[in-house]
């Protein structure tokens, strides 16, 4: 059985002198969700793009399930589903209409076709309208009604590019829970998205994309354990230090960054942080209320990662 | 060779629901009823009205400009209006080859074109005095015509942009010449000698010629000639669109 769903080796896109996209290589295992992050204007789209068949790269190739989607861009892309970033539905079809379309154009059978439309869309909750002239949608509502165009042919690879990006949270909700359950039935995900959390929450592996280059890829949890510069003490006084610049000058503290009425030490030894915190707290008369060990958050990570590890501490 | 069977029946039902797509959404678009539908009404009562023009001559040359401009008026409209709403990307990702998208688009303007020509032709017949000749020629003049100005509606939307007004005004740069060239406005005996030289460059000279034959009037070419040229220029028009197509994508993606 194969057992990578996407392999991009070396893809390079230039658009005029910027190179959107440099030397690009990874692998996404079949069955797992695989997350995409980058700041704005790193290459996600673009990347994305070339992947689904939109964008012919200068340089490298694409297989999607084993099929090079370069040289049989049909047949790659008869396994995908997509939702892209700036896509719409048809807003002169009706929702049923839109669904009908996608059938076809993937030579879905038309019972198989009548009966996923009806799924999805009452699984999208949907179906109420589905005879009615998607102009009239929300934002929220096109969305949900892209991703049922994109289980139409019950992809192998659903490519999902800033799914949640704008939606209320029951929306957001809706299409996670679909991620999870989709990705549950063996199938593979790949996410682009700026939304870390949501990374965090649904990724077996993530990718960073910086400025063009893969800047690093592995699992939440091993990025999060990689920079231990940025692991931290978490801790709440019974009221406000009044020499909270001394903070910093406590035993193996690099810095410190006020968070709420909080502090966060950060340390790459937080354990041996706490007996002068106890020290500091005595000295200031203060009572510490909660002392928790925190690991580097995912968004610390992706700062780190995109050169930006500065804005990660606001030095008190 | 079932293989190849089954993709070519594949293929074929992807480019029809993209022309059944087409003919849903675009066909009562406003740039489409303007120049398809009143554009050539419009055009018939400048070139009627007042001229002394025998009625029976006016049908074949009506038929030349709503041909022209209903064909024509589809094709330009599709890929600039779904990059405008952003639904082309979404086609784009779909298991439909560029052939299926132009050719679905082809398919849905030339329908457009044959179902509007049936007015001009019908009244022409019944309020006219246009007397039919050969209604085999007038089949074949229509379908190679509507085709041919199809394809041209199709290589016209190649251009890259997301506003379909850039196009629609193209696509009348074009048109609007070929009337004065194409023995429609001015007979072919009263053009100057260059005027000639470039009406042989223009599809919609033989297209006419075709028209005129079919309902008895005299005639420059040999419709035989008239009919390969159309099918070489409907060839010519959808390779054109389809490079045109492709560096289009490169320059908008």
């Amino acid at each position: 059985m194969l057992l990578t769903a996407i392999k991009a080796s070396e893809l390079s896109k230039r658009y005029g002198k910027v190179k959107a996209v440099d030397e690009v290589t990874f692998e996404v295992k079949r069955g797992s969700v695989f997350g995409f992050l980058g700041p704005n204007g790193a290459g996600k789209s673009t990347t994305q793009r070339i992947l689904t068949g939109v964008v012919y790269p200068d340089g490298g190739s694409v297989e999607i399930m084993g099929e090079s989607m370069l040289r049989h861009p049909v047949r790659a892309k008869k396994r995908l589903g997509v939702v892209p970033e700036q896509a719409n539905v048809y807003a002169d079809l009706t929702a049923w209409e839109n669904l009908m379309f996608i059938g076809e154009i993937y030579n879905v059978d038309k019972q198989v076709s009548l009966r996923r439309a009806e799924e999805n869309l009452e699984l999208f909750g949907l179906y109420e309208r589905r005879n009615y002239k998607t102009r009239g949608f929300s934002r929220g509502m096109k969305q949900r009604l892209l991703l049922c165009m994109a289980l139409m042919n019950d992809p192998d690879i659903l490519f999902l590019d800033e799914p949640t990006s704008g939606l209320d949270v029951e929306s957001k909700q809706l299409i996670r829970q679909m991620i999870k359950s989709y990705n549950a039935a063996g199938k593979t995900v790949f996410l682009t998205t700026h939304d870390i959390e949501e990374a965090n929450q649904l990724c077996d592996e993530i990718a960073i994309i910086n400025k063009g280059k893969i800047a690093v890829i592995d699992s939440p949890f091993n990025l999060r354990q990689s920079i231990s510069r940025f692991q931290s003490l978490q801790v709440t006084f019974d009221r406000a230090p009044s020499n909270e610049y001394l903070l910093k000058e406590l035993y193996g503290v690099e810095s410190v960054k006020r968070q709420g009425d909080s502090y966060v030490l950060y340390s790459q030894q937080p354990g041996k942080v706490i007996p002068s915190l106890g020290d500091f707290a005595e000295k200031e008369g203060l009572e510490i209320v909660s002392v928790n060990t925190q690991q580097p958050s995912l968004e610390e990570v992706f700062l780190y990662f995109i050169g930006k590890q500065d804005e990660v501490i606001d030095y008190t | 060779m079932d293989g190849l069977k089954e993709e070519l029946i594949a293929s074929t039902r992807r480019t029809l629901a993209v022309s059944r797509k087409n003919a849903r959404i675009y066909y009562v678009k406003p740039p489409v009823i303007i120049f398809g539908l009143l554009f050539p009404f419009v055009m018939f009562l400048a070139f009627a009205i007042g001229r002394g023009i025998e009625p029976a001559l006016l049908t074949p040359r009506i038929l030349g400009v709503t041909v022209l401009f209903t064909a024509s008026s589809v094709g330009p409209l599709i890929a600039p209006w779904e990059r405008m709403m952003k639904t082309y990307e979404r086609l784009l990702t779909a298991p439909v080859s560029l052939w299926n998208i132009i050719v679905g688009d082809i398919i849905s303007g030339f329908l457009f074109g044959l179902l509007i020509a049936l007015v001009p032709l019908v009244l022409g017949l019944l309020f006219f005095d246009a007397v039919l000749i050969s209604p085999l020629l007038l089949f074949f003049a229509l379908l190679l015509a509507g085709l041919c100005f199809s394809a041209l509606g199709s290589l016209m939307s190649a251009l890259p942009t997301e506003l379909p007004a850039n196009v629609m005004m193209l696509a009348n740069l074009v048109r609007f010449p070929l009337l004065f060239i194409s023995g429609i406005f001015i007979p072919w005996e009263e053009m100057p000698n260059w005027v000639q030289l470039l009406a042989y460059l223009s599809p919609l000279t033989y297209a006419v010629d075709l028209f005129r034959w079919s309902f008895g009037e005299g005639n420059n070419f040999q419709p035989g000639v008239s009919c390969i040229l159309l099918v070489l220029f409907t060839a010519l028009f959808i390779c054109w669109a389809k490079w045109a197509h492709q560096n289009g994508i490169k320059k908008m993606y």
